[in-house]
């Protein structure tokens, strides 16, 4: 394993018709469920801060898919794709959206701090880094508890500047911690481009921390799926945390209120020609995985199960203002013993 | 008062494995008050364990280990040092309940030293109590006396929710009594009554509480007078009951605390008084603090910005 430089990291047979399916449903899923949240928010049925997740989903699904169910994940708070991607019903992620009590977080947290313990999904965090010594803590408590789940910690390469993230790559490598830093660099933090807010890549960063370091295609989903194959492994088998830088790049602004004006829309229909989505379609179409038939099929699906969601989310009851006052502490119950 | 703390710990890392330390310096060199002297000795640098100057990653770390069925303690060297972690604690410990709609809890204990008196200087000196009560989530606890640390340390140790743990560096070499028991809890929100009297209520909490209890002795000694001294013990959970029923029956409250009087904790005291005992009250609630500067270095300046007993009979007198 070389450490610092740009190295191949498919291994292995790719994966098999049936889990290509499952990418290509996924990363269609979150694409329509983001374009749906980007009409809800203009319609005035989701509020605060909206960042949505187009053009990024072959992360999600990539990365995600890698993992067991007892692994633990968290993440930022563009947040939804992550979300869908470990499994968590459209239906509960869009409620959270509208604030209803049938969501995640039964309206307590918004688009930006989704929470699933069933799925072991700890969380989408929403001050830049701030969720990356949690990860360390993650992995601490693995390597204590003697069991071999792993933490993902998926962050974006805004979070690279702060302080937060150099704590918690070097407490993770001095300690030898099983934790996946999984970066998605999307060229820009909010509207700052990258190149003027890092001294140095990404990934290279990370390597001075002395952990096996990639740089990947973030828009190859079969890439990011077997690079962080080949990251769990080796966190499992006891050999410290591994960082993954994914290149990606977002379709839509930072978030909903982003006039976009630090880009030109020829740079985005560039990125768009590279989309995730219609890559894995050409490559299972050419290897008689897919035909239009089917991926129109899975369209279908797809739009069924957004309009569900919008559906469920709107019957959903807002939280009753009695409740305003739940959930600010767990209630001490005495001793457990 | 270190060795109670220590014993707390002690105990709790024997009744519960998921009990672990971290911190700086908590280890090898046994922590720099000494709370955690021989731990490492006791049970390994896996469940005491030395940190590098990392405070936001440690605390971060806690929060996470929290998360994943630990009981963590992260020792935050002093008061001061908390503020690069601030992050964590408000941000992360604090809320991760509430926003994630109850499905999330962090078992968090944090301790760490505060105040001024050693000539410190003015980044090394705070007392952030009442900042950190501010935060709903959060549970405050500030112990003035050996026992009361013991019993409500290892409290903090059973509570699902983070706890930050403030210890005065004044305090430390404190003597008391310590019950032996290892099931001696004490319950959060229950002031303790030290002193009863009936011409005043001084109300203080961790090194102020020592004020107060002198400051009744000069009364009493100097001009006739008695005073109730409470010792808060947590001001969040804040136990005004005891508060409230002693000043109805002094109609007179001096509140003492070593944190700037501007925006500080005996405000938020000194306005629960009116609202619930403003007709019993015979004078304004009078508040004895830090004065408002950053903390000098000079001896003569630093105690000159701290309350004195002196400080808090004067106010007595002053509301006759």
């Amino acid at each position: 394993m070389s450490v610092g430089q740009a190295i191949p990291t498919t291994v292995g047979e790719p994966p098999d018709g049936d889990l290509q399916q499952q990418f290509l449903y996924e990363m269609l899923l979150i694409r329509r469920f983001e374009e749906k949240c980007a009409e809800m928010y203009t319609r005035g049925k989701i509020r605060g801060f909206l960042h949505l997740y187009t053009g990024e989903e072959a992360c999600a699904v990539g990365a995600i898919n890698a993992l067991r169910a007892d692994d633990k994940i968290v993440t930022h708070y563009r947040d939804h794709g992550h979300a869908l991607a470990r499994g968590v019903e459209p239906n509960r992620i869009m409620a959270e959206l509208f604030a209803r009590v049938g969501g995640t977080n039964e309206g307590r947290g918004g688009s930006m701090h989704i929470f699933d313990v069933s799925r072991n999904f700890l969380g989408g965090y929403a001050i830049v880094a701030g969720h990356m010594p949690i990860a360390t803590g993650l992995g601490l408590a693995a390597n204590l508890s003697g069991e071999d789940w792993a933490a993902l910690c998926i962050f974006g390469d805004g979070g690279v500047g702060e302080g937060e993230f150099h704590e918690a790559l070097n407490l993770a490598a001095i300690w030898k911690l099983p934790v996946v830093w999984f970066c998605e660099n999307n060229g820009y933090g909010m509207g700052v481009p990258f190149d003027d807010s890092l001294a140095n890549d990404v990934y290279k960063i990370a390597a001075s921390y002395q952990m096996p370091s990639v740089r990947i295609d973030g828009m190859d989903v079969l890439e990011v799926y077997s690079a962080t194959q080949l990251a769990l492994a080796h966190v499992r088998e006891g050999n410290g945390p591994y960082f993954i830088e994914a290149l990606t790049y977002r379709y839509r602004g930072h978030s909903m209120a982003d006039p976009e004006l630090y880009r030109t829309k020829a740079e985005v229909e560039e990125y768009r020609k590279r989309d995730a989505i219609e890559r894995l379609k050409r490559s299972m179409i050419a290897d008689g995985l897919l035909d239009e038939t089917n991926y129109q099929a899975l369209v279908a699906r797809v739009d069924a199960e957004v309009d569900e969601a919008v559906a469920f989310a709107d019957a959903s009851p807002e939280p009753g203002l009695h409740t305003l006052y739940d959930h600010i502490t767990k209630e001490y119950e005495g001793d457990a013993e | 008062m270190r060795e109670a703390i220590r014993e707390a710990m002690r105990e709790e890392m024997l009744r519960d494995q998921r009990v672990f330390l971290m911190g700086e310096d908590i280890g090898a060199y046994g922590g720099s008050y000494a709370c955690t002297r021989g731990l490492l000795d006791e049970f390994g640098p896996e469940r005491v364990r030395d940190t590098p100057i990392s405070e936001s990653g440690i605390v971060g770390a806690g929060v996470g280990a929290a998360l994943a069925g630990f009981i963590p303690m992260v020792e935050i060297m002093t008061i001061n040092f908390s503020l690069v972690a601030l992050d964590q604690i408000v941000n992360n410990a604090s809320k991760l309940h509430y926003m994630s709609g109850g499905q999330v809890n962090v078992p968090l204990v944090l301790r760490m030293a505060s105040g001024g008196g050693s000539q410190l200087g003015a980044t090394h000196s705070h007392s952030l109590e009442g900042m950190f009560a501010h935060f709903p989530g959060l549970t405050v606890v500030c112990p003035a006396f050996p026992g009361d640390a013991k019993g409500l340390l290892k409290r903090s140790f059973r509570e699902p929710n983070p706890v930050v743990f403030i210890e005065h560096t004044a305090l430390y070499g404190a003597r008391g009594e310590v019950p032996d028991d290892p099931e001696h809890l004490v319950e959060f929100g229950q002031a303790s009554m030290v002193r009863s009297g009936t011409d005043v209520t001084l109300v203080g909490y961790s090194g102020s509480v020592h004020q107060c209890y002198r400051a009744a002795d000069m009364l009493s000694a100097e001009h006739g007078l008695t005073a109730d001294v409470i010792d808060l013990r947590t001001i969040r959970p804040l136990d005004m009951s005891t508060v409230v029923s002693s000043v109805r029956r002094t109609n007179r409250a001096v509140v003492v605390e070593d944190d700037w009087k501007f925006g500080g904790f005996a405000g938020e005291i000194a306005a629960q008084i009116m609202e619930r005992a403003f007709d019993w009250l015979d004078a304004p609630v009078a508040r004895v603090a830090g004065k408002d500067v950053p903390m000098p270095y000079n001896r003569n300046l630093e105690y000159a910005a701290l309350p004195s007993e002196e400080d808090v009979v004067e106010a007595v007198l002053a509301m006759l």
